[in-house]
């Protein structure tokens, strides 16, 4: 496997990519906002009428933390599946790009950057919402962001790998019915899972966003552990083993 | 020393070798051209010099600096244009080159300043906020050549810069190109146009399937091959013995003759004329017949025994 040829040029590609986004970042951040909120409402406030307690806690003060994290995720994946496919094959941005000083592997990481930005940014922006809604008690919350960061780059080459094994429009549906919502559903942000069979748990310990879905939740209700080091550590381990390959994959689509 | 030094380039992929150890230079200072048919290898050729492509074996060496070495360097030099527009949709016509120029580090004052003059040569000042979408194919086409210069390059690539422009705005850009060069740019040209070929290369080399058919001045090319003109002859009844008779009859005024499809191209020695005169006595009857002057695309018929199109 290439060393990485990146250089300080991946910036100026992450800048292009801040620049579109600021231009449109009101329509852009009203979508990812009102999804959550919906959950929110329906589920925490609807739902959660019915529901008793969940692990000592009233229900909305459960569900909104694995929001964060599942917004933070849904975010990046958005951006480095759908997003990353536009601009590499129908906007040919990449190509363009290429052909300045800008290296392949600059281009890639930039990619990946701007996920990790979109991880942090929607998860922060829930965060705060949750914040005025009085359901975050710990000011632990305030690692809540670089966490998000973590999860965000590694989502972000999660996707970037998905995009460069199934380089078509298509196939981006089966990812995310096939992955991203079972991941959703079975990593801990609706229910604990401890009430489902062993087998369960033990996938879902393989799912990124149950370890982030920990992290953020104990941090806002401020239930620190040293377990949590854990799970920060599975998430930054596995997504620098993940990146050469996120790279290696992409690469091979542009470089012939 | 030359801006492009190639020898023994040769690039395979997917098990085929789309160029076959060709050897050529480009000198500074002109405008050099690949002429050839789509597929022939140049598009693989100009990708190899931006380095895009791997190079499979052989040596290339850009602006002085091996591509496999120094990639980064040379791309700060070079100015692209590649076949296909690929603008940046999400920006408008003026941050199209401010963005492109952080690429290379420009400064934001000099990007500024060398984007607006840009606008201005390509006569696209006045869209300086408009959506790229907005605009029109030969308007896209100057914009893209536009951004390629945003780096005062030293050698510009240019992959088949007018194919798919109307007649008119593809004489825009050709008009731009020759200021280009006037100032000095070395350009390099891809296209499968002979017209665009003859109007704007100094030298050029024929290009088909993977190899260097033949290197020279365009005008020089079509000398050493053809001569100065050319007699089409379309004859009613293609047969054998009607084209024997044509050439028996014909045969001394002429180089040479070339038989493709339903025409014969007759290649004269001295004047067209007399050869027109030998034919309108012969028995035939013919279906067309034609004195024009003779031009590169001449030359690739007989170098490949096809037409350029293909």
């Amino acid at each position: 496997m290439r060393f990485p040829d990146v250089s300080p040029l991946v910036w100026q590609v992450l800048r292009r990519h801040l620049i579109v986004f600021s231009r449109n970042w009101v329509t852009n951040l009203t979508f990812n906002f009102f999804e959550p909120l919906l959950y929110i409402t329906a589920l925490g406030v609807g739902l959660g009428a019915y529901v008793q307690d969940m692990e000592g806690l009233p229900y909305l003060h459960y569900l909104a933390p694995g929001l964060v994290a599942s917004s933070a995720m849904f975010a990046t994946t958005y951006e480095c599946t759908y997003g990353t496919f536009v601009r590499m094959e129908f906007q040919k941005t990449f190509h363009a790009m290429v052909a300045t000083p800008v290296s392949i592997d600059d281009v890639i990481v930039a990619e990946i950057l701007y996920g990790t930005f979109k991880s942090v940014l929607y998860g922060t922006v829930i965060l705060l919402v949750i914040l005025v809604l009085g359901l975050v008690t710990s000011p632990w919350a305030l690692l809540v962001p670089p966490v998000l960061a973590v999860a965000g780059f590694l989502f972000a080459i999660l996707s970037m790998i998905w995009t460069g094994l199934v380089p078509n429009m298509e196939n981006f549906n089966y990812f995310f019915s096939l992955i991203m919502t079972p991941l959703f559903l079975f990593s801990g942000v609706f229910f604990p899972l401890s009430g489902l069979p062993k087998i369960m748990q033990d996938l879902a310990w393989l799912s990124p966003l149950y370890h982030v879905v920990n992290l953020v939740r104990s941090l806002v209700l401020g239930q620190v552990h040293p377990g949590l080091l854990g799970d920060f550590l599975w998430l930054s381990v596995l997504a620098a083993v993940l990146f050469p390959l996120s790279l290696k994959l992409i690469r091979r689509l542009i470089i012939k | 020393m030359d801006a492009v030094v190639a020898e023994k380039l040769t690039k395979e992929y997917n098990g085929k070798v789309a160029v076959r150890g060709i050897y050529f230079r480009v000198h500074y200072r002109e405008c050099f051209g690949f002429l050839g048919p789509n597929g022939a290898g140049k598009t693989t050729t100009v990708n190899m010099i931006y380095c895009l492509s791997p190079v499979t074996s052989g040596k290339l060496t850009v602006l002085g600096m091996d591509v496999r070495k120094h990639p980064r360097e040379i791309k700060s030099r070079l100015g692209v244009v590649p076949q296909e527009n690929n603008l940046d949709p999400d920006l408008k016509v003026l941050q199209n080159l401010l963005v492109y120029a952080n690429y290379f580090r420009i400064p934001p004052a000099t990007a500024r300043s060398r984007a607006l003059e840009l606008l201005e040569f390509f006569d696209l000042a006045d869209r300086a906020g408009e959506k790229v979408d907005r605009l029109s194919g030969g308007m896209k086409r100057r914009l893209t050549i536009a951004r390629a210069l945003i780096n005062n390059p030293e050698l510009v690539i240019l992959d088949e810069p007018t194919t798919g422009l109307d007649p008119q705005a593809r004489h825009l850009v050709w008009q731009r190109l020759r200021r280009l060069k006037e100032r000095g740019v070395t350009l390099l040209l891809t296209t499968h146009y002979l017209e665009e070929a003859s109007q704007l290369c100094d030298r050029l080399v024929i290009m088909d399937r993977g190899e260097i058919l033949e290197e020279g001045k365009p005008g020089e090319l079509v000398a050493r091959h053809i001569g100065q003109e050319v007699v089409e002859v379309g004859l009613e009844q293609m047969e054998e013995a009607a084209t024997a008779l044509v050439v028996e009859r014909t045969g001394h005024l002429l180089r040479e003759h070339l038989e493709v499809g339903d025409n014969l191209f007759l290649f004269p020695r001295e004047k067209g004329q007399a050869v027109l005169q030998a034919l309108q006595d012969l028995p035939l009857r013919f279906s067309h017949l034609l004195l024009r002057p003779a031009t590169l695309e001449d030359v690739f018929l007989k170098l490949t025994g096809r037409g350029l199109q293909a």
